[in-house]
């Protein structure tokens, strides 16, 4: 028994972590949204390439790291926590290793970073990152196909998050290869979707408390810091206890995938519903904390707050979930 | 990342849960009344004949010497084998630790053996009518005296749990008389048949006389009986506080077999509308195990859990009060009744309370963890 990131995934995330920093500060977040200049993020996108992020999943003979779902988290979770409007988790936990086992020629290029991916495995018509994504990974019945975006029907749609570039997918579709066509790798596919999500929301909620209590140590009111009042401290104690606890059953689910466990796909429903509600939670906390300042757009929180709002109901919203749980309880 | 046990982890499992099996006793009355505590001894010394009742502690106090590992599984399936509540835990569990950490090698030899055998039975002497929740409002006296090698104390204590059934008590009482807040303070053991001591049981919430007030009238206690040094008493004490908010009085083992008799429960009286609150109360569960095995980790590899336990209380009390009004929500009219799970819910509404109400656990976060300025 060792619940501890690995030192090979705590190197990765670190390397992913340190070029974030430097080459995706909130003004490249910015230039995701419409109006901005999209190749921004994508540079951004590149130089976390470099690290050999995209390639986690991939074996070392097909030129990735040749790790597993343990790794994915912490990278996904420092993502999140950066907030790089890109299709990571589609290109890092579904686009990337597919494309390896399918023996395409198209990976090179997603691992190299030129490559992104945007993916919709649910029933959902509407595809995030479909304005920008190369490639794009759609379900169809128990199949999955990949398309160049320019064969698919894709109208532009206004988001609340504006970085999110996405579009609905219409009917008429050129083109495209079978992907994947086993039950399983389908499968295994959506799960480790829905698993990346989760570390993404994590991320986002830890960023958004850091915002928060940053905020609140130096904001006065009545003549004192207000995050001195007791009200203050315990709604934002409330946010870390959430997110604290959901860390470790993403990091579990990531453990319960890789090792397949029996029950990984319901340990992975339940840090999914852990990861969203915290992330919901710290948004509106962090807004409130914030006052009026964090109603406003040229303040950086409503970048991540509206980052969670997609995020949560997507890859199976909470009560998908814990509906999925109930059934397996028998209840 | 490695979420398997070792092969002798397996077997220790094994040995409890089949020990456990042959063992456990039928439903007994609630071990906070007169005649359900002696029930309860019952089952402690039979514990203790078969060393499981204090399985991390050394060989020669009674213990298996069990790791911190071992102990999770054995909680784990004490509580999963439905065994009865833990009347000594406020020894094994809370004066224990600070025994080992501050206690002379003659207090451990003297005073572990016995409690962990249930013929010292211990409660905490910490609350006063003045002092809960700030409890370096102590008031509570200590008066040297240097003739006999002793102290004398004098004052009152209340809130102690089970404070009427045990025979010995641990506490905190001020030695210098100039002294403010927590400086000044001392920790002391007693037997409650000392003279001078009274103790007079009442009610709590639920009924049972769980509850004590225990009055000193210059009780006698002798050197050998501090705990640390004099007037250093308040860091010894909060040694305890950490075992008792975080994970040495609520192992997961409790909540995951609560979730699972909900679940039990929510089978043989299905509710569509309460079904999404049985999940969330099974995945908190799950949180709670799986936050413990992250923070185990920690400690095993010598990192102190200080201000972090503050989280585990917060979680696991809420998460227990979310449990217990579901269950009594999906009993509907059958939850006015008296039965394990209305008791439950009575028991789980002191959870927010004791160990440190969590709204000061809440100020020990937002300070401690976020680093939020302290007024």
């Amino acid at each position: 028994m060792r619940f501890e990131v690995g030192a090979e995934a705590a190197a990765l995330r670190d390397a992913a972590a340190q070029v974030l920093a430097g080459q995706a500060p909130v003004a490249v977040l910015r230039a995701g949204w419409p109006g901005g200049d999209p190749g921004a993020p994508a540079a951004a996108w590149r130089r976390v390439a470099d690290t050999g992020a995209v390639g986690a999943l991939v074996p070392v003979a097909a030129g990735g790291l040749g790790l597993d779902e343990n790794a994915v988290v912490p990278l996904l979770e420092a993502l999140g926590y950066n907030g790089l409007p890109v299709p990571a988790v589609e290109t890092i936990a579904i686009g990337a290793p597919l494309l390896a086992i399918a023996g395409s020629d198209r990976l090179q290029g997603v691992l190299d970073g030129d490559c992104q991916v945007a993916a919709q495995l649910g029933d959902s018509d509407l595809l995030p990152f479909g304005q920008r994504a190369e490639l794009v990974i759609l379900r169809q019945q128990d199949t999955l196909r990949v398309y160049e975006r320019t064969d698919l029907e894709l109208t532009p749609c206004v988001t609340v998050d504006g970085s999110r570039a996405l579009a609905r997918v219409g009917q008429l579709r050129r083109g495209g290869s079978t992907l994947a066509a086993t039950p399983g790798v389908v499968a295994s596919a959506w799960w480790r979707g829905v698993l990346g999500t989760s570390a993404l929301l994590v991320g986002l909620a830890a960023r958004m408390l850091e915002l928060t209590v940053g905020y609140v140590r130096q904001r006065e009111q009545f003549g004192a810091p207000v995050g001195s009042f007791q009200a203050i401290k315990h709604a934002l104690a409330s946010a870390l206890v959430a997110v604290e606890f959901a860390r470790p059953a993403v990091l579990a689910a990531g453990w319960a995938q890789a090792a397949r466990v029996p029950d990984a796909a319901r340990q992975t429903s339940a840090a999914k519903v852990l990861a969203s509600d915290a992330a919901r939670l710290v948004a509106r906390t962090a807004i409130q904390c914030h006052g009026a300042m964090g109603y406003t757009t040229e303040y950086d929180l409503h970048l991540f707050a509206k980052r969670v709002w997609a995020l949560a109901p997507s890859w199976g919203d909470p009560a998908w979930h814990r509906a999925r749980i109930a059934e397996s309880l028998g209840v | 990342m490695d979420l398997t046990w070792q092969p002798s982890e397996q077997s220790f499992r094994t040995e409890a849960r089949e020990w456990l099996a042959a063992h456990v006793p039928g439903p007994m009355p609630s071990g906070d009344t007169r005649e359900g505590f002696a029930a309860h001894l019952e089952w402690e010394r039979a514990l203790f004949a078969a060393r499981w009742s204090a399985v991390s502690w050394p060989k020669r106090f009674g213990g298996r010497d069990a790791t911190l590992w071992e102990w999770l599984i054995f909680e784990e399936e004490y509580y999963r084998a439905g065994a009865p509540q833990r009347v000594t835990q406020n020894g094994i569990f809370l004066l224990a630790p600070t025994l080992f950490e501050f206690g002379t090698p003659q207090q451990q030899e003297r005073l572990l053996p016995r409690m962990a055998a249930a013929e010292d039975l211990w409660c905490q002497g910490w609350s006063e009518p003045g002092a809960g929740s700030d409890l370096a409002a102590v008031r509570s006296r200590a008066v040297r005296d240097e003739a006999a090698g002793g102290w004398l104390l004098s004052g009152q204590k209340t809130w102690t749990t089970r404070g009427a059934f045990c025979t010995h008590l641990f506490g905190l009482f001020r030695t210098d008389p100039d002294s403010a807040r927590h400086h000044g303070l001392t920790y002391f053991l007693l037997p409650l048949d000392a003279p001078g001591v009274t103790v007079r049981g009442f009610e709590r919430l639920d009924g049972d006389e769980g509850f004590a007030e225990v009055f000193f009238d210059r009780v006698f206690v002798p050197d050998q009986d501090v705990v640390g040094d004099v007037d250093q008493g308040w860091r010894v004490a909060m040694a305890t506080t950490g075992s008792e908010r975080g994970l040495t009085l609520r192992s997961p083992g409790r909540f995951m077999a609560s979730a699972q008799r909900l679940v039990e429960l929510a089978r043989q009286r299905p509710s569509d509308q309460l079904r999404d609150r049985v999940v969330q109360s099974w995945i908190e569960a799950q949180a709670y195990q799986q936050f413990t095995l992250q923070q185990v980790t920690g400690i095993v590899d010598g990192k102190p859990s200080g201000p972090e336990s503050s989280l585990n209380k917060i979680f696991w009390s809420e998460l227990d009060v979310r449990l217990q009004e579901t269950a009594m929500d999906l009993l509907g009219e059958h939850g006015e009744l008296d039965s394990p799970w209305s008791r439950g819910f009575q028991f789980a509404l002191a959870g927010p309370i004791y160990a440190g109400t969590n709204e000061v656990q809440r100020n020990v976060v937002a300070e401690r963890l976020l680093g939020l300025p302290r007024v």
